[in-house]
């Protein structure tokens, strides 16, 4: 093993914290960039490692630039790469002019040649060695920089530094929005099993008893909470209950009927989705964002992310279920509202945007579906991965594919 | 007149409130999820001294006709939906104040949740308490009413459904074909029992009351501080066009004590 071992961070779970000292305000690492850098930013955001590739003679650049560093062409199309490269050097940051790293000094950085050709400046891993890959991970300022890890697997989120890229639950307390369902279900089992400290889990309509909720009790991370989005009253004393310790909301709860608009009279479904789709988010942010933004910086397990569930029919409508693709819509709008309210803080919003679940409101749906098992990894995995855009499974991936190709083709082809 | 006024002013006449406070979390009608809901009361803040309004406060408060304490007018039920002035805005005003018949069926109610008010119980009533007057409410005392602080109790679900108290067809139909009530009250969210939908007809109550231009009195709360006979029921609805129904107040006089 490496020979620095012995002073290597291990995560631990952090000591109370000491209620008569200010809570220290959340900085940001520097966060400006120019419109065409912005690209490695949106393929971050994913998970993807994206770099300008010259389509004229091939070239890779790096930083992202208008033109081509060799032919000076501006046919540069962003491109996944592959992410092997060399440390070339690696130097330690012990002071720090920038409030948000002289904050987290020492801070290990290191040149990486990367075999696609560039050289970049990468945050390190601490189990570096010569052989690296490389990882764009978004920091806590939303923006993409690149991290070099290891060729083996590693959770970043075990890494002191790169922690700081993550918004891994291990010792934080989760709040996850309905515990009813399938999803719930399997985010609480996910955020428990990745060491999640506490898991509040709400219930709507309390009278109702589900199937699970015997199991959800017997966890003992848990506390369910009766919690009805479409309740003012109700999502306001929640907040005030448990908000102040809140790390990570997961926002799971939704209303989903199959309509469009000529198969069910009137509006009452309709607007049934939308309060709990989209006026259930904005209770919610109301509510619960103040105190998360406030406690962006607080200590080790500070407050972290919020994750919308979302659908892949935000993006298009998918007439079948067409009040339903509406509400998610509006619930995805008023999620980047969220994003840019909360980013000052640096507590991450991630949305996901799954295609139909294997639940009983796709049953008609024809497979493949995502079952709930796998979209609580999925958000797990983009928690402590630094992505804020996640689509999972099949049919979310080819439909992302479709929609950025040509949104005009996918909405005909969505009405066929 | 006079009379009326001196004992009302003087107290001699209390005035009981009938009626559970319209809150967020009281429980509303379940349908099974994939048909049209009711919608249970919600309120959202416009203004309180701030800037949204300096200095007032006030809310926008959202419900559907039959959430809280409500009443049931004819045309709620298919089988009243031709009767003539059968939407609370129609209803002869008159209609909205009558004698209570409080039948005590609290023992019964407390050993099984199923319970059915039975013809039988009606005559015996009878026989103790006189003659059920007609134009008059019957109300069934189960003291539900006091289960509404648990919404779980309250509702009474299993995986059967719900499990409330109600009347059975016959006491229904003695009380419209033969002593010509007014309406009939509960303390249960339904003027039927939670499982009357396996009763022929289902849901007889909403069936025969409705169908015979009669009303509906549902979350009805303290009817234990009513006596049997003697107290006079006020329970106008709002005045909704073609409304099926409308949350309201409900209040009973009684003399003495």
């Amino acid at each position: 093993m490496d020979s620095d071992q012995g002073q290597r961070f291990l995560l631990e779970r952090p000591k109370r914290k000491n209620p008569v000292l200010r809570t220290r305000l959340p900085t940001l690492p520097p966060a400006a960039r120019s419109r065409i850098a912005l690209g490695l930013t949106a393929a971050a955001a994913m998970g993807r490692f994206e770099l300008q590739q010259c389509k004229d003679c091939g070239t890779v650049q790096y930083p992202p630039r208008e033109a081509c560093q060799k032919c000076l062409s501006v046919k540069l199309i962003w491109k996944i790469l592959p992410d092997g490269g060399e440390l070339l050097a690696r130097t330690v940051l012990h002071h720090s002019n920038d409030l948000f790293f002289r904050e987290r000094l020492p801070w290990h950085l290191g040149l990486v040649k990367l075999d696609c050709g560039p050289t970049v400046v990468a945050h390190l891993h601490d189990s570096v060695e010569k052989r690296v890959r490389i990882k764009a991970m978004l920091d806590r300022a939303g923006q993409a920089v690149l991290a070099a890890l290891p060729e083996k697997e590693v959770n970043v989120a075990e890494d002191r530094q790169l922690r700081e890229f993550s918004c891994d639950p291990k010792f934080r307390k989760v709040f996850i929005t309905d515990g009813k369902t399938g999803l719930g279900q399997e985010l609480v089992k996910k955020m428990a099993s990745a060491g999640a400290d506490l898991i509040w889990v709400g219930h709507s309509e309390p009278w109702k008893k589900f199937k699970g909720f015997d199991e959800l009790a017997k966890i003992p991370q848990v506390t369910l909470l009766p919690l009805d989005l479409t309740d003012s009253k109700n999502v306001r004393e929640v907040a005030a209950e448990i908000g102040a310790k809140v790390d990570i909301v997961v926002n799971n709860a939704e209303h989903h009927r199959a309509f469009g608009i000529a198969n069910r009279a009137g509006i009452e479904t309709a607007r049934a989705e939308m309060d709990v789709n989209y006026f259930g988010l904005l209770r919610l942010a109301q509510e619960l964002g103040p105190v998360m933004r406030a406690r962006g910086a607080d200590g080790q397990s500070s407050a972290v992310a919020w994750v919308n569930v979302l659908s892949i029919y935000a993006l298009a409508n998918f007439p079948p279920h067409g009040t339903f693709s509406a509400s998610k819509a509006a619930a995805h709008s008023l999620a980047q509202c969220l994003r840019a309210e909360m980013r000052p803080a640096g507590v991450r919003v991630v949305n996901v945007f799954p295609g139909p679940i294997d639940d009983e409101w796709n049953q008609l749906q024809p497979p493949p579906k995502v079952t709930p098992a796998a979209l609580a990894a999925a958000i797990l995995r983009a928690l402590q991965d630094g992505i804020e855009d996640v689509y999972p499974g099949d049919v979310a991936q080819e439909w992302l594919a479709r929609w950025r190709d040509n949104p005009k083709a996918l909405e005909r082809e969505l009405s066929a | 007149m006079n009379d009326f006024i001196t004992k009302l002013t003087s107290g001699k006449i209390r005035v009981v409130d009938l009626t559970h406070t319209l809150s967020p979390e009281f429980p509303s009608i379940s349908l099974p999820p994939e048909m049209g809901q009711a919608w249970p009361f919600r309120i959202e803040e416009v203004s309180r001294y701030d800037e949204r309004g300096p200095a007032w406060y006030w809310n926008n408060f959202s419900c559907g006709e039959h959430t809280g304490t409500h009443f049931d007018a004819p045309i709620h039920w298919v089988s009243g939906k031709d009767v003539a002035n059968g939407s609370v805005d129609t209803i002869p005003s008159r209609n909205f104040i009558g004698p209570a018949f409080v039948v005590d069926c609290s023992k019964e109610a407390a050993k099984d949740a199923d319970f059915l008010l039975t013809k039988k119980h009606l005559l015996s009533f009878e026989k103790q308490h006189g003659r059920i007057a007609g134009r008059s409410w019957v109300l069934m005392r189960t003291d539900w009413y006091k289960r509404a602080g648990d919404p779980a109790a309250y509702q009474n679900y299993d995986e059967t459904g719900q499990h409330t108290p109600g009347p059975d067809i016959d006491a229904v139909k003695f009380l419209v074909e033969e002593r010509d009530v007014l309406g009939f009250g509960t303390e249960t969210i339904g003027t039927d029992a939670g499982q009357a939908q396996h009763l022929r007809p289902p849901y007889p109550c909403h069936y025969y009351m409705h169908g015979a231009g009669r009303y509906g009195l549902q979350c009805l709360a303290n009817l234990d501080q009513l006596p049997p006979t003697g107290a006079v029921v006020i329970a106008p609805p709002l005045k909704i066009q073609n409304g099926s129904g409308s949350p309201l107040r409900v209040l009973a006089l009684v003399e003495g004590k």
